[in-house]
């Protein structure tokens, strides 16, 4: 901007001017603002397609990685490519007619068109609202199910983590369970990213067999030679709070307000 | 000249370092330095706004009303952070997925607002811009440091490669969940400062008051 004092232009005539004249002061003041923004919106616009690149890819390779797919230097696309995204309608549990491309869950959630409130009651994963429908995925051999990725969210200690579970396809085994997206600490409850920590769901199931959900995260560690270990993930130390979080956005989402629908009619179509 | 940018370049690393001397920065330094990943992004992020906001303040000195000094530089220095942002987001996305909201808050890092005031507001665009890098540098030297220990000791890692097996995957060390936390970033810079005063001397400031024994010659 200093390179335009020279002219003798209208601009240069306002540089000219003391630095204390308001006439200067506004006209510095509107000209940094533009080129700023100019600036701004210029990185914003050009960087955009690279950063939806990215975050597209960020979740392909989370819901591989829930569904054990993902081996490393694997290329994400050709994998991805195998499955199959849906749109549920989670009070029906029926798979819905719209564009699966066009649908944004996450933009829907907070649409109060595409969403409803939820009581407080219903509310346990703290959420505020729901989408009324549901992406998911689902990872077909010919014409039968092998897997399901579904989309859960829900409240921590600091954050709204957003992940995927997955299950199997007799839709109560968990194949597994994994977050893209938190800010709980690291090394405490951002341990719901630790490897070791995410195989434990692996195998457990969601429901028992009268089909009452009965996943939970609990405190301390699970005792194996006791019934119902089946249905008991171990606590994270020093994270109660993101365990919690995690015991409660899970039964949210598999609960009656969630996929539980879905999963009930899929359960009952794999057992005729 | 060359003898002033050279020392704008080296003395803030130890000698008026950002952080250990002038005491600015300390909020991201205690957020950012979990692990050395996440501290030496931020370092680049950092110097890389420091010295263009030096570069692009100075370069407009002359023509900045007083009155709206603070709010011209903090529109530039803003600026420069979200197309900083923008770019992590575009090229290093796991790594602006880790820094999350602290990218943003470099725009309040007293560190890049200090300088421009203290510095650039004064001096021609090319040392400012010099300045810039060498508080950029200084606050990155102390980053990694700190990240360097509470890394090794908060995850037995450096880099997220494991150095010291840990006990939760059958080694023999038990990591410290505190090095973690935020408030174990203060002991860290803490002891920094009072080895880095206990060799240079001169850093030591002098004390606001005395204590002095007072002989009373009234009677109890």
């Amino acid at each position: 901007m200093a390179d335009n004092t020279k002219k003798k232009s209208f601009i240069g005539n306002i540089l000219a001017l003391p630095n204390d004249n308001p006439k200067k002061t506004i006209f510095v003041a509107a000209l940094l603002c533009l080129v700023c923004s100019v600036l701004v919106s210029t990185s914003a616009v050009i960087l955009k397609p690279l950063q939806q690149v990215n975050k597209a890819y960020d979740i392909k390779k989370n819901i591989l990685a829930v569904t054990g797919l993902l081996t490393e230097g694997a290329d994400v696309d050709q994998l991805f490519s195998q499955f199959e995204t849906k749109v549920v309608n989670l009070a029906t549990g029926e798979y819905a007619d719209i564009d699966v491309a066009s649908y944004n869950q996450r933009k829907a959630s907070s649409d109060p068109v595409q969403s409803v409130e939820l009581s407080a009651e219903q509310d346990i994963a703290s959420i505020g609202s729901r989408a009324k429908l549901a992406t998911i995925y689902v990872l077909k051999d010919g014409d039968t199910v092998k897997q399901v990725v579904l989309p859960v969210h829900g409240y921590g200690l600091w954050s709204t983590l957003y992940g995927f579970i997955s299950f199997d396809a007799d839709f109560n085994t968990i194949g597994g369970l994994q977050f893209y997206e938190h800010a709980e600490t690291p090394g405490l409850g951002g341990e719901v990213d630790n490897p070791k920590w995410r195989k434990q769901w692996q195998g457990k199931k969601a429901f028992n067999e009268q089909g009452e959900r009965k996943i939970e995260v609990i405190r301390g560690f699970v005792d194996y030679k006791v019934a119902g270990a089946e249905h008991k993930i171990d606590g994270l130390s020093g994270a109660t709070l993101t365990s919690v979080g995690v015991s409660n956005l899970v039964k949210y989402w598999l609960g009656d307000h969630g996929f539980g629908p879905y999963l009930k009619k899929m359960r009952a179509e794999m057992g005729k | 000249m060359a003898s002033e940018a050279k020392s704008n370049v080296l003395d803030p690393l130890i000698d008026t370092n950002p952080i250990t001397l002038q005491v600015l920065g300390v909020c991201s330094a205690l957020a950012v330095t979990t692990n050395m990943m996440a501290a030496l992004m931020m370092s680049i992020a950092l110097t890389t706004v420091t010295a263009f906001s030096g570069l692009l303040i100075s370069s407009i000195r002359n023509h900045i009303p007083s009155t709206i000094r603070i709010i011209v530089q903090m529109t530039i220095i803003a600026s420069l952070v979200i197309v900083v942002d923008q770019l992590l987001k575009a090229y290093a996305y796991e790594a602006s997925k880790q820094l999350s909201v602290f990218v943003g808050l470099i725009i309040t890092n007293c560190i890049v607002l200090g300088r421009a005031e203290a510095y650039a507001m004064k001096n021609p665009p090319m040392l400012s811009f010099l300045d810039g890098i060498g508080n950029g540098l200084g606050y990155s030297l102390i980053l990694m440091v700190v990240a360097f220990f509470r890394e090794l000791l908060g995850a037995g890692k450096l880099f997220g490669i494991q150095v010291i097996p840990v006990a939760n995957e059958g080694g023999w060390y038990i990591p410290n969940g505190l090095m973690l936390l935020p408030p174990s970033a203060f002991f860290v810079i803490g002891l920094l400062i009072w080895a880095i005063r206990s060799w240079k001397k001169e850093q030591v400031e002098a004390a606001d008051y005395q204590i002095h024994q007072v002989h009373r010659t009234e009677v109890l």
